[in-house]
């Protein structure tokens, strides 16, 4: 910092206030434990000395809190506790994958349990370092935004005695007067914004104009780390307020939004079930397209959700939902995440009812959309006329192939030669053991695996669509009619996201303003020397060092040329010019 | 749909790409020649300079029989009849260190051939900038879809803000070969290990913010890794000059080498300049990806790794600006700062989409 090149003979003055940093306390002033006093006898008197004591306690922490020292480690920290996270599973990602990496890895997991290392950013101590770190920043921030508000009310600050300490300095004498060279110079300096402020010196007879400009950098600055501040508040909101759910949406079918009708849905402690939008929608139709020949042969290159909505106003739209495109439906915004196929059965029992009928979501297991899935048929009644339930699973390949390390699978993703491929049970279904169940997995602990009447082999076949065939021991028909397609959607809302992009945008502009905007201070001074002439200095601060200084002290000394000529020969005892600084002058570099 | 024209034109721009490859390594061969023959000059300004014999070594130091305002602009002082600005800096022991000339020296053949790797530099680029123009049509979408687009189009911005600065007659000569060995780096792995022929975009990479966050990354990056470059000559040099303040003897060949370098006041503020302006961009990046993510996701953060990484990034470009402008870390702890801000910066890049489990995973290595 340029406060460094000054010494201490200095006006402190002058470049005091130059920057909003913190200024660091000596060492020697933050005695720990020691805040003077002795301690009375009586009660009153330990009240007292306690008192003292805490108030000096708080006093010292609270500095140190609020130093830039402190500052930079808890950045510092901040950084390095992020990084875990980003190596070990985190419940917030996928909690799948956290249970994947307990089971693999029991004695790790229970220490990484402990230390919280499974939810990182919500961990106590992540939590307490961005605490601290932000208390620091409003305890540094918040003082020097008034301090600054002063230094705007106030003048520009005087010029210290000796100008050649400066970052920048020139000197030179003229036979002009050493008012018009000031008033020259004031006009010069206005009419480049600076503030500028004709000032006596505290020698008799000189005077000079003392001027600051760019006083957007420390706004920007201010503006930054306030912006930040309110991107955590919208961070926190987001976290308290928040509701989330998965819905699983066959082609042809509603979607209600309603608490019932969710997959899956987790909300923040703060939000109201009650506060869920009114509306509902369904799925018209989804197309998929896929890449066919090329590198990329498969890969999908659009997915798109025709649904038609309607709200609690009751008015009804037609819209498509892309994946980039959610749809926003008052708060609430409708997104799509996945994609697949529901084969659509049609199961008769043994006495020719229809037991079942209708589409069967399958989930696929890769890139071609071969998909895993079971149908659960609990209104049978078989050949003997007795309530029974029936069981199958099995494969939907949409371009189907077989092979034997992989057996049935799917090649393309488009259904090009769809095959439904079962096996089937009977027996109970477990439904009623009170057991959560997964739709998609079939417990055949209680079910007998049905069979070939003829080879006695595992009864298994393959069907396309429009088939349909016998099942064993005149057990019903199976009928493949066809199959649609399905589409995943996320519903969510969230609180503070507006406040968040505002937060966001505010810091980007905060912070343009303050990284590329210079603060400087400029001085001129001018008085009458001993042999009749006027020596001008000139000199300027910047907060940081920028090659832009000296250029521009050069053009404004440029500038004054007009009124004050400079004279030709430079006197030898020109305050400061000894022989080091004049080759400082290479050091004005670009 | 690949049509067999633009399975035509992706050949083309692989052709484009080894040619420039291949350019790259005569520019290498001509940076390293200007430095060989500049090490034939004898330049030991520095030392002069902090001993205080400057006024003999610097016959430019002199004043002038008129003041003058002198200033330095692409290696030539340009000295107006004018009030001369002297100027200080927070080291004022180092303020006296001349800039080194350059790896030419006062050489001439060496300087020959450091022109000669300048234009073979700038062909190189055009050929770099044609394979990704010609990828950018074959694809048709932005050059960025995986791995091996992402490195070519990072090292030829590299590259591109290289030639911006000679453009601008800022005088960086002296970064030319450390710039284009890496960029050969660069290269040889996009070629060989990163190579992929996708042209797809996955459904959830099109979107408008793919051309605004992407991009943005990437030139972010490539300034990041210009300032880093230089962050690490300064530590060199700076090393250099303070064992000449304490009245050590460098080697030989440190003496030839580093003295041709910038000082390390002037090394120490490119670095700078390149990282303050570059942080409100990143910055910016930072901020478009989470409202990618937003659209995209559903939610706008999310500590998925790569965002993870990027907050470190940030975090760190953020330490070392502070450290610089408060608690006057200037030097060669600001150096190493950024060095690190830049190898988070990497690890997103690479390490990221290799190794960990992320959502971004569309790497396509
Ligand atoms: C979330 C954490 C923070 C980030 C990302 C951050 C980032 C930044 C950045 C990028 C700058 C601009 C540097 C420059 O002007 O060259 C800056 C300046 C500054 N920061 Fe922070 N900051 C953070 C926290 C803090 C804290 C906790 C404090 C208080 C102790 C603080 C005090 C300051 C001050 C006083 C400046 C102005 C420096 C000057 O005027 O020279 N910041 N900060």
């Amino acid at each position: 910092m340029a406060k460094e090149t000054v010494d201490q003979s200095t006006d402190e003055a002058a470049t005091s206030g130059l920057s909003t940093a913190p200024v660091e306390e000596p060492e020697a002033t933050v005695v720990a434990g020691s805040f003077g006093g002795t301690r009375q006898p009586g009660a009153r008197g330990h009240l007292t000395w306690l008192g003292r004591e805490l108030v000096g306690w708080a006093r010292w922490f609270w500095r140190q809190l609020t130093s830039m020292r402190v500052a930079l480690i808890l950045l510092f920290l901040l950084a390095l506790a992020a990084i875990p996270g980003s190596m070990i599973p985190q419940n917030n990602a996928s909690t799948t994958t956290v249970q994947d990496f307990k089971e693999r890895n029991p004695g790790l997991s229970s220490f990484y349990d402990r230390l919280q290392l499974f939810d990182v950013y919500s961990s106590v101590w992540f939590s307490a370092i961005y605490l601290l770190l932000f208390v620091s920043l409003v305890g540094c921030i918040i003082p020097r935004s008034w301090q600054f508000v002063g230094q705007l009310r106030g003048r520009p600050p005087r010029a210290p005695r000796r100008l050649d300490r400066m970052p920048a300095y020139t000197t030179w004498h003229t036979d002009a007067a050493p008012e018009d060279v000031l008033d020259a110079a004031h006009r010069q300096l206005r009419r480049r914004r600076f503030r500028a402020d004709l000032r006596e010196d505290a020698k008799p007879g000189w005077s000079h104009v003392a001027a600051e400009k760019g006083y957007l950098r420390e706004v920007g600055n201010l503006v930054f780390h306030l912006s930040l501040v309110v991107l955590l508040i919208a961070f926190a909101a987001g976290r308290l307020y928040y509701a989330e759910g998965g819905k699983l949406v066959v082609e042809g079918y509603d979607f209600t939004n309603n608490l019932t009708q969710y997959d899956d849905f987790s909300s923040g402690p703060f939000y109201d079930t009650d506060d869920l939008g009114n509306f509902s929608f369904t799925l018209d139709e989804f197309h998929a397209e896929f890449t066919r020949s090329g590198p990329d042969l498969g890969t999908a290159s659009r997915f798109d959700a025709d649904v038609t909505y309607r709200t609690a106003d009751g008015t009804e739209r037609s819209t498509t939902i892309q994946v980039n495109e959610p749809l926003s439906i008052g708060d609430e915004r409708v997104r799509l995440l996945g994609h697949g196929f529901a084969p659509v059965v049609r199961i008769t029992d043994g006495e020719g009812n229809v037991a079942f009928s209708g589409p069967v979501p399958f989930i696929p297991q890769d890139q071609a959309l071969t998909s895993v899935g079971v149908i659960k048929v609990t209104d049978y009644v078989g050949p003997d006329g007795r309530p029974d339930q029936l069981g199958f699973q099995g494969f939907f390949s949409p371009t189907y192939n077989i092979d034997e390390v992989r057996g049935p699978h799917s090649t393309f993703p488009d259904p090009d030669n769809p095959v439904l491929t079962l096996t089937g049970y009977r027996g109970d279904l477990g439904l009623d053991s009170g057991l959560p169940q997964n739709v998609y997995q079939l417990d055949t602990t209680h079910m007998e695996q049905m069979v070939d009447e003829e080879t006695g082999d595992v009864f298994r076949f393959d069907l396309r669509p429009g088939e349909s065939i016998e099942l064993p021991d005149d057990q019903g028909t199976l009928e493949f009619q066809g199959f649609e397609r399905w589409a995943t959607f996320q519903i969510s809302t969230r609180a503070g996201n507006g406040w968040a992009l505002g937060g966001a945008l505010a810091a980007i502009a905060g912070l343009a303003a303050s990284l590329l905007l210079q603060r400087r201070r400029v001085w001129v001074r001018a008085h009458r020397h001993d042999d009749g002439h006027t020596v001008v200095e000139m000199a300027s601060l910047g907060r940081t060092e920028s090659g832009r200084i000296p250029v521009e002290l050069a053009s404004l000394a440029a500038a004054l040329e007009p009124v004050a000529p400079m004279l030709p020969a430079e006197p030898e005892e020109a305050p400061g010019s000894d022989t080091s600084e004049e080759s400082a002058a290479e050091g004005a570099r670009p | 749909m690949t049509l067999a024209a633009d399975e035509g034109l992706a050949d083309f721009s692989n052709l484009l790409i080894y040619t420039a490859m291949a350019v790259y390594a005569l520019t290498f061969v001509a940076y390293t020649a200007e430095w060989i023959f500049g090490s034939r000059s004898r330049v030991a300004r520095t030392a002069a300079a902090l001993s205080g014999e400057e006024a003999a070594a610097e016959p430019a130091a002199v004043p002038a029989q008129r003041p003058a305002v002198m200033v330095r602009k692409g290696g030539t002082t340009s000295v107006l009849e004018r009030p001369r600005i002297v100027t200080r800096s927070s080291s004022p022991e180092r303020d006296a260190v001349p800039d080194g000339p350059g790896a030419a020296g006062d050489d001439e053949r060496g300087d020959t051939f450091g022109r000669i790797a300048v234009s073979l530099t700038t062909l190189a680029f055009l050929l770099h900038l044609g394979g990704v123009v010609a990828r950018t049509i074959a694809v048709g979408r932005g050059p960025w879809g995986n791995m091996y687009e992402f490195s070519t189009a990072f090292s030829m911005v590299a590259v591109a803000s290289y030639l911006g600065f000679l453009a601008f007659r800022r005088n960086i000569r002296w970064l030319g070969l450390p710039l284009v060995t890496t960029v050969l780096l660069d290269l040889g792995l996009a070629v060989t290990v990163l190579y992929n022929d996708s042209t797809q975009l996955v459904p959830a990479l099109d979107s408008i913010w793919m051309w605004i966050h992407v991009p943005l990354a990437i030139i972010c990056g490539a300034l990041m890794y210009v300032g880093a470059v230089a962050a690490v000559l300064f530590l060199f040099r700076d090393r250099y000059e303070a064992k000449l303040v304490a009245g050590g003897q460098p080697g030989r060949f440190a003496t030839s080498v580093l003295e041709r370098l910038p000082s390390s006041i002037t090394l120490d503020r490119f670095s700078y300049r390149i990282n303050a302006a570059v942080f409100p961009f990143w910055t910016f990046t930072i901020v478009a990806g989470a409202i990618w993510a937003e659209t995209a996701w559903g939610r706008y953060w999310d500590w998925d790794p790569k965002e993870t990484w990027a907050f470190i990034t940030w975090i760190v470009y953020a330490i070392y600006l502070h450290a610089r402008s408060t608690a006057g870390w200037k030097g060669r702890r600001a150096a190493y700062l950024c060095i690190a801000g830049l190898v988070c910066f990497l690890i997103n890049y690479y390490g990221v989409n290799i190794f960990f489990d992320s959502l971004h995973g569309y790497g396509g290595v």
